[in-house]
């Protein structure tokens, strides 16, 4: 092997990629024993297979790519089986609009926030409720969420890795916004 | 025409484009559509602009978050499993 090409050096990746891959799960899992855990089992599932490192891509890139396949998997186990969060879904769906009229209904109604949107951005109390309403939210949201817009995954890749339908997908994003802003709603005001 | 009418009052559907057209886009009958509703609609047209402002802050959020950095008791260890493994061979 040509001396000057990369080749993993295990004996530095804590020091070099510890806290980028912690930071990289914790904030898709929001859980810091989960996120510590899976760092762990990365840095171990890589030492087995120090041989299938190819010079194209970088270490991080390979680390954070094993890191990702973890972290689907520990989404999928949170979520339970997606059939029955699909049921669930669409059941509570109902509640929010008139059935005859399709019209907000009054006690569901959206009000103003009282505040512009970059004041709330930093207000300490709002964000404090919004994470407390988060985790109200099934936990299949988080990764949608995360892989939809922190990652730029297209809705495509993240059914089949989330083992999702399309329908299924719409309705938990459409689902759990309308949930997540009544929560906001009635904490704030 | 009764389609048309089905999404001025339809704030269910109104309120599904708006969540498609923040994650995916929206096709350009579907952006007609929603524009025809939200003409209409003064508590989707709020709905729209803090929905929005959610995906926003909970962006941020996981941001910030991702800043976290490791104790490092636990570095250690992670460190002293890795040399054992590299040991091992």
């Amino acid at each position: 092997m040509d001396v000057n090409t990369p080749v993993p050096d295990p004996g530095k990746w804590v020091n070099n990629y510890a806290d980028f891959l912690f930071g990289y799960a914790i904030s898709r899992l929001n859980n810091e024993e989960q996120a510590k855990d899976l760092v762990q089992e990365t840095f171990l599932a890589a030492l087995e297979r120090l041989g299938t490192f190819e010079n194209r891509s970088t270490e991080r890139t390979w680390l954070v790519s094993i890191l990702k396949n973890k972290i689907v998997d520990a989404y999928r186990k949170k979520a339970g089986s997606p059939a029955f969060s699909e049921i669930k879904a669409i059941e509570e769906q109902q509640d929010f609009f008139d059935e005859d009229t399709g019209h907000w209904k009054s006690e569901h109604q959206p009000l103003s926030w009282g505040a512009d949107g970059n004041a709330l951005l930093t207000n300490k109390e709002f964000n404090s409720i919004l994470q407390k309403c988060m985790q109200k939210l099934p936990p299949m949201w988080m990764s949608v969420f995360s892989m939809k817009h922190l990652d730029d995954t297209p809705t495509e890749t993240i059914c089949t890795e989330l083992k999702l339908s399309a329908a299924n997908f719409w309705v938990i994003i459409h689902r759990a916004k309308l949930n997540l802003r009544a929560c906001l709603q009635k904490h704030w005001l | 025409m009764s389609r048309l009418k089905n999404i001025q009052n339809n704030c269910k559907h109104a309120t599904f484009l708006i969540e498609k057209k923040h994650t995916d886009g929206l096709t350009f009958r579907e952006t007609v559509e929603l524009r025809i509703h939200l003409t209409g609609c003064s508590m989707c047209r709020l709905f729209n602009k803090q929905s929005r402002q959610i995906n926003e802050m909970v962006k941020q959020l996981f941001r910030r978050s991702a800043e976290t950095r490791l104790d490092d008791a636990y570095k250690q260890r992670l460190q002293n499993l890795i040399d054992d493994e590299l040991n091992k061979n």
